[in-house]
């Protein structure tokens, strides 16, 4: 598809990780260049959650390598917090700190992580707020929101650390039907402007919409890494065929 | 004389028990403050990957447990002159030994707050770059705290009450101080009733904000 060769933004070279005797990861590979779009689907316990916390190391492998952004994750001298503040996570249960408001959960971050002004960092925070549509709310708890909002202000928080990926683990899974899409339109746009996102998600339709290629998994492997086209082509494994024709199916 | 009682005695030593309360309530505070930032510490090194360390705190805790408070209270008062070689005095002896003891206990309810704050909040707090200590006292311990604030109040209405203890080693708190007004005006029995009633509204009135902490957290969550 793409002639220039891309530089990788995350390059994933056999990760095999292991529970004590169970094998979680086998011999995972993979590419995602900067500004490309995955999506990551498989079923449930097939180690999906567990492929995207290895890119910002909050899972450790115990073979492989994992390079982002030239700097690899598993590298014991590596100074993980430097990296894992460029590198956007968002949780399936929004993970915002219930403890403060919603603008001290945008600022936090910036101020302790990457040591800029309180001022600097309330304006950026009232600006993607504003973004995300939720500039009313900047100053209630996480738990005065909907789940749609808490999520759209968690994507706000990992934007406001300037990242130069994002992670999304089934970032509408655990939301009401009604509330999927106003967390997904934010995403497409995001998705759009260029940023590199490496999404777990069995949300077909945003996956056809945007994403460049879509990763299967199942039972700790990648079965299939193929371009959007081609995987909703044709699957070439009977797996990812099945798969797919149960989600799409309701 | 019998079940003749005179409390118009009480209003005449007020400042004399006053001067008593206050070392109580002093000492309360003092072991209360430093019995939970100690204690924190001591779970913290509980909850440590560093194997030695864990063993340590754990051996701390276990053994201040099963001591009885009296003997703590004793034993340091009578052991720790020999060992510097000067006398500590009663109240200093008792504020150091409370917040000792203290700790352990402080320790394993802030143990159980660290644990009961949820994995994807720690992960969301290193996610975002903070390193283990900024996560600690940015994202856990706040909601540790916060998830045990009734269970701490509760553990300081007991040492509130324990205080009462260091009559052993004679430092002149609400209860030794009744005691040597009860005799100055020859009615014990009316002082004791007098500091007893003390300890019980006090006591009554903290276990009250305790219950409605508990209600509101309860409607909260
Ligand atoms: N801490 C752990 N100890 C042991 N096994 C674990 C642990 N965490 C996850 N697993 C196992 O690893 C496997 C992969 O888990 P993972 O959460 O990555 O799956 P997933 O594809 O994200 O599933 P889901 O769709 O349910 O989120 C599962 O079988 C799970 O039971
Ligand atoms: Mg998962």
């Amino acid at each position: 598809m793409n002639q220039v060769p891309n530089s990788a933004m995350i390059e994933m070279r056999n990760v095999s990780k292991w529970y004590g005797q169970f094998q979680v990861l086998t011999d995972c590979s993979t590419r995602v260049s900067k500004g490309e779009v995955i999506v990551v689907c498989g079923p449930s316990g097939s180690g999906k959650s567990t492929l995207i916390k290895c890119v910002n190391g909050l899972e450790v492998f115990q073979q492989g390598e994992v390079i982002v952004d030239g700097t690899s994750v598993g590298d014991p001298k590596t100074d993980l917090p430097r990296l894992r503040a460029h590198v956007g996570m968002v949780f399936q249960h929004f993970e915002l700190f219930p403890h403060m408001t919603i603008t001290d959960n945008l600022t936090i971050g910036q101020i302790k992580v990457l040591r800029r002004s309180k001022e600097e960092a309330q304006e950026k925070a009232a600006r993607l707020l504003d973004r995300v549509g939720l500039k009313q709310q900047a100053h209630k708890h996480p738990g005065q929101l909907s789940g749609g909002q808490q999520q759209r202000v968690a994507i706000a928080r990992a934007l406001c650390m300037d990242p130069i990926c994002m992670l999304f683990d089934e970032p509408t899974s655990a939301l009401d039907p009604e509330m999927i899409n106003e967390v997904l339109d934010v995403m497409v746009e995001l998705a759009k402007e260029g940023m590199t996102m490496m999404c777990v998600s069995h949300e077909m339709g945003f996956a056809r919409k945007v994403a460049h290629r879509v990763i299967f998994m199942d039972q700790g492997r990648i079965i299939e890494d193929a371009t959007r086209d081609e995987f909703f082509g044709t699957p070439r494994s009977e797996r990812a065929q099945l798969f797919l024709s149960k989600i799409l199916s309701h | 004389m019998h079940g003749d009682f005179d409390f118009s005695v009480l209003v005449d030593s007020l400042p004399f028990l006053w001067t008593g309360l206050q070392f109580t309530l002093k000492l309360t505070a003092v072991a209360m403050l430093g019995g939970i930032a100690l204690g924190t510490l001591l779970a913290l090194a509980r909850l440590s990957p560093i194997a030695p360390l864990a063993r340590a705190a754990s051996w701390y805790v276990n053994i201040m447990r099963s001591i009885p408070l009296v003997m703590v209270i004793l034993w340091f008062f009578l052991v720790i002159p020999l060992i510097t070689g000067k006398p500590m005095g009663a109240e200093n002896s008792a504020l150091v030994t409370f917040t000792l003891f203290e700790a352990a206990f402080y320790c394993e309810i802030m143990r159980a707050g660290i644990q009961s704050v949820s994995r994807g909040q720690v992960a969301a707090g290193y996610a975002m770059g903070f390193t283990y200590g900024q996560n600690m006292r940015l994202v856990i311990l706040p909601q540790a705290f916060r998830n045990m604030l009734p269970v701490l109040l509760t553990q300081t209405i007991v040492l509130f009450q324990d205080t009462s203890l260091v009559y052993a080693i004679g430092a002149k708190d609400l209860l030794k101080a009744a005691e040597v007004a009860g005799k100055n005006y020859n009615r014990p029995v009316e002082m004791v009733i007098f500091a007893a009633l003390i300890y019980f509204v006090m006591c009554y009135s903290l276990s009250f904000v305790v219950k409605r902490l508990q209600q509101r957290f309860a409607f909260k969550r």
